[in-house]
């Protein structure tokens, strides 16, 4: 509150700003300008005002419907692997070895998913779930489960959530084992004494810890996976049908496929605003989280020392005695 | 302006564009010759103007567009300046609200 903010430095960013001008502020300005007119190609433009606008969020227009629909699509993905991804690699990150060669190799192990680009985690997965040469695909059949991604809707959205979930969840659980290596072995040791269970362990000690990395976590896949192009258009093309077309995949198609400059800037700006939104909701949340925790971090000790006096060793603040002991 | 014929701007957009360069040049003087505290308001997080303004941006967009989707973008007047007159949009009313949103933001957020 009674802190001052001089925001003199901020000229010094004025190179950068001129670059990041030229390389994303004017072609979003561009976006914009197109986004109110229509073009039949050979770059003649017609001035259409906010009429895409009113079509895109018209739930009976073409534009509208497949607007809504591919977002409907989206948001629902999203949920799904963020409820499948956020408590698996909780539990990988809790399961792995805290010490010795297996911390490498499970690291390593863990990492490479993540270096596959993306447009190869969809061919591998195009072919392992093809029921004529593909492993996974030929299996399944043969088992009697009848599996076929390019006919079956169902089929088509387990096989890109299992693939999200195999090239992403290893973000989770490396981004919940850093946190988890950040807790100090006094908390481990008061909790020991107190005679604490196991779960209590995770839920009074683990999870408060984690908490800010899973935050992340969770932005970082939200985001990831609200804005998921390659691997579906890899594997399922955004079919059978529509049933995968999530709102990148029918942006290129109404921008490159169609050429409807306008309905597509239309649609990307609206895009664009909402991942915005819940950009800055997440940073907002997580920047206000870290700063209570540090205010109250530094409250904590300042109360424990003024009875105590200062020979007294560093109390474990996060675990109260009894508390959390199942 | 020959050679940024290609980017087909019209005028409303860089009427808009203009106004946006201005307020961010307003702000940007503001803090230079201003510089401010950061505040908790009704949202209990600490604010700056720019925190304000980015807000009130986006609250301006969203208000935009759910009044474009759900009541429309009918004439509310015509005035008359040339053969036809000119309509005006009841889209200003939106932009009336977004005004009055914006400073509403700037004193309590």
């Amino acid at each position: 509150m009674d802190k001052t903010i001089n925001q003199k430095a901020w000229f010094l960013v004025l190179p950068v700003f001129l670059v990041v001008a030229f390389s994303a502020v004017l072609p979003l300005m561009t976006v914009v300008n197109y986004s109110m007119q229509d073009t039949f190609g050979n770059n003649q433009f017609f001035w259409n005002g906010v009429g895409w606008f009113k079509e895109l969020l018209d739930p009976s227009t073409d534009l509208g419907g497949r607007f809504l629909a591919s977002l409907g699509r989206n948001l629902f993905f999203s949920l799904v692997i963020l409820a499948i991804e956020v408590p698996l690699g909780i539990v990988v990150a809790l399961s792995m070895p805290r010490q010795g060669w297996t911390v490498a190799a499970c690291l390593v192990i863990l990492a490479l998913p993540l270096l596959i680009p993306w447009n190869v985690v969809g061919t591998i997965w195009q072919i392992f779930g093809r029921p004529d040469i593909g492993l996974l695909g030929y299996t399944l059949n043969a088992m009697g489960i009848e599996y076929n991604y390019v006919s079956n809707d169902i089929d088509a959205w387990v096989t890109v959530i299992v693939m999200d979930v195999w090239h992403w969840t290893s973000l989770v659980a490396l981004l919940c084992y850093a946190g988890l290596k950040s807790i100090p072995e006094a908390y481990y040791q008061a909790a020991q004494i107190d005679g604490a269970s196991r779960w209590a362990v995770f839920k009074a000690i683990q999870l408060p810890k984690m908490n800010r990395v899973l935050l992340i976590a969770v932005l970082l896949r939200f985001m990831d996976s609200f804005m998921i192009y390659t691997e579906p258009f890899v594997v399922t093309g955004g079919g059978p049908g529509n049933s995968t077309t999530f709102v990148s995949i029918e942006l290129v198609k109404i921008a490159l496929g169609q050429f409807d400059l306008g309905k597509a800037a239309a649609l990307s700006l609206v895009y664009n605003l909402i991942i915005l939104i819940v950009c800055w909701v997440f940073y907002t949340v997580m920047t206000n989280a870290g700063v209570e925790r540090k205010a109250q971090a530094e409250e904590e000790p300042a109360a424990e020392r003024k009875p105590a006096g200062a020979l007294q060793p560093a109390p474990a603040p996060a675990l109260k005695p009894k508390e959390g002991v199942a | 302006m020959e050679s940024i014929a290609w980017m087909a701007w019209t005028l409303p957009t860089a009427i808009f564009f203009i106004a946006l360069a201005c307020t961010l040049a307003v702000m940007t003087w503001l803090a230079a010759v201003y510089p401010e505290a950061e505040r908790v308001g009704v949202l209990r997080i600490p604010t700056t103007r720019g925190d304000r303004l980015f807000v009130s941006l986006i609250a301006a967009a969203v208000i935009h567009l759910l009044w474009i989707a759900f009541l429309g973008t009918d004439a509310i007047a015509t005035l008359p300046i040339g053969e036809d007159g000119f309509e005006i949009s009841s889209l200003w009313l939106a932009s009336g609200i977004s005004l009055v949103t914006a400073v509403l933001i700037f004193r309590t957020v």
